[in-house]
């Protein structure tokens, strides 16, 4: 009974922990598509960045990788946020003043290239060997306690949410949404389009980077393959417009929603033998993208759609 | 030499299979003004269909061909009546993020059709020809005659029928089209057909080339996006060029850079047409 219980905490404590990276994650990407209308198919690259970064930054050396250097975890983070930041940087000055759609080709590719670097700089990564051993916060006082851990991830969810919500309001948020609207009015506002598009891309890739960097003290060992574009990248997508884009609260109940449906379609894979794992991943695959097809024809503007500007707000 | 001679043999094949995938992909870029995002996996699920012909009648990879394109050309226009048909009054961004999830929707079911693992249309090796030291598969020859064919029945389609010649109006200018009476949902019709039929075709050939496997597509999408962008979007022929160019570059950067940033080169070369020359190396559309 005890151990039923504390099953169920286990579980409960590990599911709103990836809630919570996920948010953080889709809150990233709310800034760039919901806010500034700009697509970005390579989350993966950043989330990857961001983790690969906050590992080799923490871990005790290695012979096998770079480092690692045994720093505190909030120096893995802000380094996860500075790398995915100046990585968004050069991608953007060639990119952002491209139409959305070349930048959505574009970030597919930075991801892939992210992906192939991590897997053949052996040296920097430990290749297809992975970095194992990532710490957990605060480990050497109050030891490996999950619940510290998911303490941490919502302290960043608030940050986050709370940084974004500022943001949106803030004269800099209108501007943005101004130019997702319209691009020549807000230029003929005098706005600076480029500066401001390079500024929501680089922000919200930083989020990402720092997503990933979560998530890699959350599973503790993390290989290039953990990064593929259906995880890392297609159900952060599917978590914005589902929960709402260019609402920030409406992200964050995406996350919550498609994670549950994610989770529960995931007992399926254990009541099947092993060699149809696989074939019951594609299920699930299939059904979030059908999911998306009918949000995207019946409910476009989400579950919790953008309200319009109020104006003493 | 012989080196170089091998790699651009290589390069034409690899740049014959992206050229196929790239006129579908441009011709839909310009006409329905959106970025396929599924174009890859048609070309996977098009593999795949002839692999069913092959392996039910015992019929040659050749022969099944056909059927994989006819059935290429019906699962384009599928998806495009039940889902783009009635997203086309939004923003084409949208029907952007619906093509990945259509690309995510055929992925799965080819998973779950076929499996995972890797497969191919005939065991067994082939002998190459050796001609002066290069070595050319007989699958190659196979792939860039049949390529060769395609495209120039293609070009006569959209020379000389009224269809082709909506087609190329539409890519124009949809609203002189328009105004000038083509009735724009058949030229969507013909765009898929065609798109979709000869994704099929290219996937068929890279299945040749390499293997039969779920994500396969998928992987050279951002290839045949990269031809399609160099060669000028909505613009088939550049589409040529462009499939060419980034076919054999590929190959070529071996003798260079690594071989396992390959696939970088594609995009390389992408980002430097788009940042020079927006418009592509034949005049696109901007």
């Amino acid at each position: 009974m005890m151990e039923d219980l504390l099953g169920s905490v286990t579980f409960g404590v590990f599911f709103l922990t990836t809630v919570g990276i996920y948010v953080v994650s889709v809150l990233g990407l709310n800034l760039q598509w919901g806010m500034t209308g700009q697509l970005n198919f390579g989350i993966a690259g950043f989330f990857a960045l961001g983790a690969y970064t906050s590992a080799i930054m923490t871990t005790a050396p290695s012979d096998h990788h770079l480092g690692g250097f045994e720093m505190p975890i909030f120096v893995g983070f802000a380094a996860a946020m500075i790398v995915a930041g100046i990585t968004a940087v050069l991608v953007g000055l060639i990119t952002v003043r491209l139409r959305t759609d070349y930048l959505a080709i574009a970030t597919i590719g930075i991801a892939e290239i992210v992906r192939l670097f991590l897997k053949n700089e052996d040296w920097l990564t430990n290749g297809v060997r992975g970095i194992p051993g990532i710490p957990r916060p605060f480990e050497a006082s109050v030891g490996d306690n999950m619940f510290v851990f998911m303490a941490i991830v919502f302290f960043c969810v608030v940050l986050v949410y709370l940084a974004l919500e500022r943001a949106r309001r803030a004269p800099w948020g209108r501007v943005l949404r101004a130019i997702r609207e319209n691009e020549m009015g807000a230029e003929a506002a005098g706005k600076h389009i480029t500066r401001f598009r390079l500024e929501a891309f680089v922000v919200g890739s930083m989020i990402m980077g720092l997503a990933g960097a979560l998530f890699a003290h959350q599973i503790g060992f993390i290989s290039p393959e953990a990064f593929t574009p259906r995880f890392a990248t297609f159900i952060v997508w599917v978590m914005l417009i589902a929960g709402g884009s260019g609402n920030n609260r409406g992200a964050m109940l995406g996350a919550l929603v498609i994670w549950l449906v994610w989770s529960g379609t995931g007992f399926v894979t254990s009541i099947v033998p092993p060699e149809y794992a696989t074939q019951v991943s594609a299920v699930r695959l299939l059904m979030i993208g059908v999911l998306v097809q009918v949000i995207l024809l019946y409910r476009p503007e989400g579950l919790l759609p953008e309200k319009p500007p109020n104006s003493r707000t | 030499m012989i080196d170089f001679l091998q790699l651009l043999i290589y390069g034409i094949v690899l740049g014959s299979i992206l050229t196929l995938g790239a006129i579908g992909a441009s011709l839909v870029y310009g006409i329905l003004r959106f970025a396929n995002f599924a174009h890859g996996d048609m070309m996977t699920v098009g593999a795949y269909l002839a692999l069913v012909a092959v392996t039910t009648t015992g019929m040659s990879v050749y022969v099944a061909l056909p059927f994989a394109m006819i059935g290429g050309a019906a699962i384009a226009i599928f998806f495009d009546q039940i889902v783009y048909k009635r997203l086309r009054r939004t923003v084409p961004i949208i029907l952007l993020i619906s093509s990945f999830s259509t690309a995510l929707i055929l992925r799965s079911v080819t998973q779950l059709i076929w499996g995972p693992k890797n497969q191919v249309y005939e065991a067994g090796i082939s002998l190459p020809y050796v001609v002066g030291g290069v070595r050319i598969r007989p699958d190659h020859v196979t792939i860039f005659v049949g390529s060769v064919l395609l495209i120039i029945a293609f070009h006569l389609f959209l020379k000389y029928t009224m269809a082709g010649k909506a087609m190329r109006a539409m890519s124009d200018n949809v609203d002189l089209a328009r105004i000038s009476g083509v009735n724009s949902e058949r030229v969507f019709l013909w765009t898929w057909a065609i798109g979709g039929a000869l994704a099929a075709a290219a996937g068929v050939f890279l299945a040749l080339d390499t293997r039969l496997h779920p994500e396969m597509g998928w992987h050279v999408l951002l290839a045949v996006f990269a031809a399609v962008i160099v060669g000028g979007i909505g613009r088939p022929y550049g589409a040529i060029a462009g499939g060419m160019i980034i076919g054999v570059a590929t190959e070529l950067s071996t003798m260079v850079f690594e071989p396992a940033y390959k696939p970088a080169v594609a995009f390389a070369l992408m980002v430097i047409v788009l940042v020079l020359r927006p418009t592509g190396v034949i005049k696109g559309q901007p």
